[in-house]
């Protein structure tokens, strides 16, 4: 398959909003002009069962439409999924990974699967999510830290996409406190 | 000329529906289809769309009220899936039985039982033979350009029958992708307004709908009816050249993809046509003669069309995401080796069933299916007709 494409997988537990991280990055790459699909596994969701959603992003029209299997990187929204799924299946040498976690790089990636080769970023989203948003809701934090660990979009691209988004659908002010969890959280994958 | 949104295959539709205001929607809501009439309610709800919303109690009146609706002279329009449309069965033939010109769109998914969600198209091919036409998605856009096309193809004097546009469930309705809209006006432009040549309501000139007919004009009826599909194929290519002249997206009712010069090919329809061209494009990196032909207009078979984009082809292998039971292949196959009988430049024909029930299709397997037919092209035997791609064992 050509890798002009990135793909995303994200894993979470019901409630969390691994589907909607997956379609608010499809939306903000559509929304610059680029090609992108966005879906979630459809299962028997429960809440805190755990999920999985996908995003692909290119620059021509996506044909595909099958699963992705071969992710370039995996978000994932909850640290006991580890203990659950292999969230670094079917990822490539040099894949990325990035995980919500209080705990050090170090204990994560002693989790892990797979070892070798991975770019590992932890950034502890839900506690950044208290601090700015003021809800344990860590799928905005996490796209933050998505892009700045893979710059698949521009961020300033992304933060006018998330005002714009979440002044229309909630308020300005609610739309103030993602764009600064976004930031903070970029900032802090930038210095990692 | 109109926008980009990022959208699902439900809200594609939706979106459409809105653009097209029917004069009136009955629905009933049942997975995958529930997201686009919930849409559509929505517009209905907002005002944005002058349309009488008929909320039934089943798929059966859901039909019902659209028939209704039809033969008194108002642009009908309503969506199902799977169990929902098994449930309009009766009506579904009576509705292109009394020549009405409804549209449906039909989000593909598996019929029970056991209970299953997902996608195949069992649900559309058990309606292969009620008279309506069907038009097959590869992805949102041709879903959101299909159901435009429909109206204009159904109101069509010459043909005036049912269209039923469908979409794969889940792959496209609740995939999110990137969907060119056009203007509202555009839309309007293109559909026009309906004028329909019989109407209940125009009681100046009365007419009877769905009377008794027995032995004396029954079978004649029915050839009218044939006649009227025989037709639809001209209409639905001249629609869908006006489609892509006013607005740069083309069609057909079929698609040669790399075929011309192809040695083995693969017929597909709906999104897994998709995911063919990208191996398609692969093998032929890798200096393959291969091949596809997809599928758009299944009702009518456009059989010469189908026999002259295939004939003289080495071999050919037709994806079918349905059974028929007790049948020689699955419904496609059928109807694509019907169309090589007598032919002598015919390819050899096999047949894959997959992805019933949602089952993951996977450029892996479109690459299985290619081997096969090389080996076939090579070597002249075949080890099985009818196959399967992705069966567990």
């Amino acid at each position: 398959m050509s890798k002009k494409m990135t793909e995303i997988r994200w894993h979470g537990r019901g409630g969390q909003g691994a589907k909607t991280a997956a379609l608010l990055l499809a939306e903000a790459a559509i929304d610059v002009g680029k090609y992108a699909q966005a879906f979630p596994e459809y299962g028997p969701e429960r809440t805190g069962a755990p999920v999985r959603a996908f995003t692909r992003i290119a620059d021509a029209p996506i044909r595909l439409h099958s699963p992705i299997e071969n992710p370039d990187t995996v978000v994932v929204l909850d640290p006991t999924l580890l203990d659950v799924v292999d969230v670094t299946e079917g990822l490539p040498s040099g894949g990325v990974v990035i995980i919500n976690t209080s705990a050090s790089k170090q204990e994560m990636a002693a989790k892990l699967r797979q070892q070798d080769q991975l770019r590992l970023y932890v950034i502890d989203a839900t506690k950044l999510a208290l601090e700015t948003i003021g809800r344990p809701i860590p799928n905005t934090v996490m796209l933050g830290a998505l892009v700045g660990a893979t710059e698949v979009l521009p961020f300033d691209v992304l933060v006018e996409d998330l005002r714009d988004k979440f002044s229309k659908k909630f308020s300005p002010s609610i739309a103030e406190m993602n764009v600064e969890a976004v930031k903070r959280a970029y900032e802090e994958v930038k210095k990692a | 000329m109109g926008k980009v949104m990022a959208l699902t295959g439900n809200e594609a539709v939706a979106e459409a529906m809105r653009q097209i205001n029917p004069d009136v929607v009955a629905a009933y809501p049942i997975t995958p289809q529930t997201e686009l009439m919930h849409k559509f309610a929505e517009y209905h709800a907002d005002g944005l769309v002058n349309t009488e919303l008929v909320l039934v109690e089943s798929e059966h009146s859901a039909l019902s009220a659209v028939v209704g609706a039809s033969a008194a002279g108002a642009r009908a329009m309503t969506a199902t899936s799977a169990n929902g449309l098994a449930l309009m069965w009766e009506i579904v033939y009576i509705t292109a039985s009394l020549r009405l010109p409804v549209v449906m769109a039909v989000v593909n998914r598996a019929l029970s039982g056991p209970i299953n969600i997902h996608c195949d198209h069992s649900d559309a091919m058990g309606c292969r033979d009620s008279g309506w036409l069907q038009l097959y998605s590869e992805n949102s856009q041709e879903a959101y350009d299909n159901t435009i096309m429909a109206v204009r193809i159904a109101e069509h004097p010459d043909v005036l029958l049912p269209v039923m546009v469908t979409l794969d469930g889940f792959i496209l309705s609740h995939t999110m992708e990137r969907i060119d809209v056009l203007e509202d006006h555009e839309v309007r432009d293109f559909v026009g307004e309906y004028k329909p040549r019989r109407a209940l309501l125009d009681v100046e000139h009365p007419f009877t709908v769905g009377p008794l007919d027995l032995t004396d004009y029954y079978f004649e009826h029915k050839r009218q009816q044939m006649e009227g599909m025989a037709h639809a194929e001209a209409v639905v290519e001249a629609v869908s050249r006006e489609f892509g002249e006013r607005f740069g997206r083309h069609y057909d009712t079929v698609e040669e993809y790399q075929l011309e010069d192809a040695e083995v090919a693969i017929v597909a329809m709906g999104s897994t046509a998709g995911t063919s061209k990208e191996v398609v494009d692969e093998l032929r990196q890798a200096g393959e003669k291969v091949g596809l032909l997809k599928i758009r207009m299944f009702r009518p078979f456009p059989y010469d069309r189908i026999r002259n984009a295939l004939r003289g082809k080495k071999a050919v292998a037709v994806l079918d995401r349905a059974v028929a039971f007790g049948s020689y292949g699955g419904p496609v196959y059928t109807d694509v080796r019907a169309t090589f009988y007598g032919v002598s430049d015919a390819p050899v024909l096999v047949n894959y069933i997959y992805g019933l029930g949602g089952r993951d299709i996977t450029p892996a397997h479109i690459r299985t299916a290619f081997d096969q037919l090389k080996s076939i092209a090579r070597t002249g035997r075949v080890e099985t007709l009818v196959g399967f791609l992705g069966l567990r064992d």
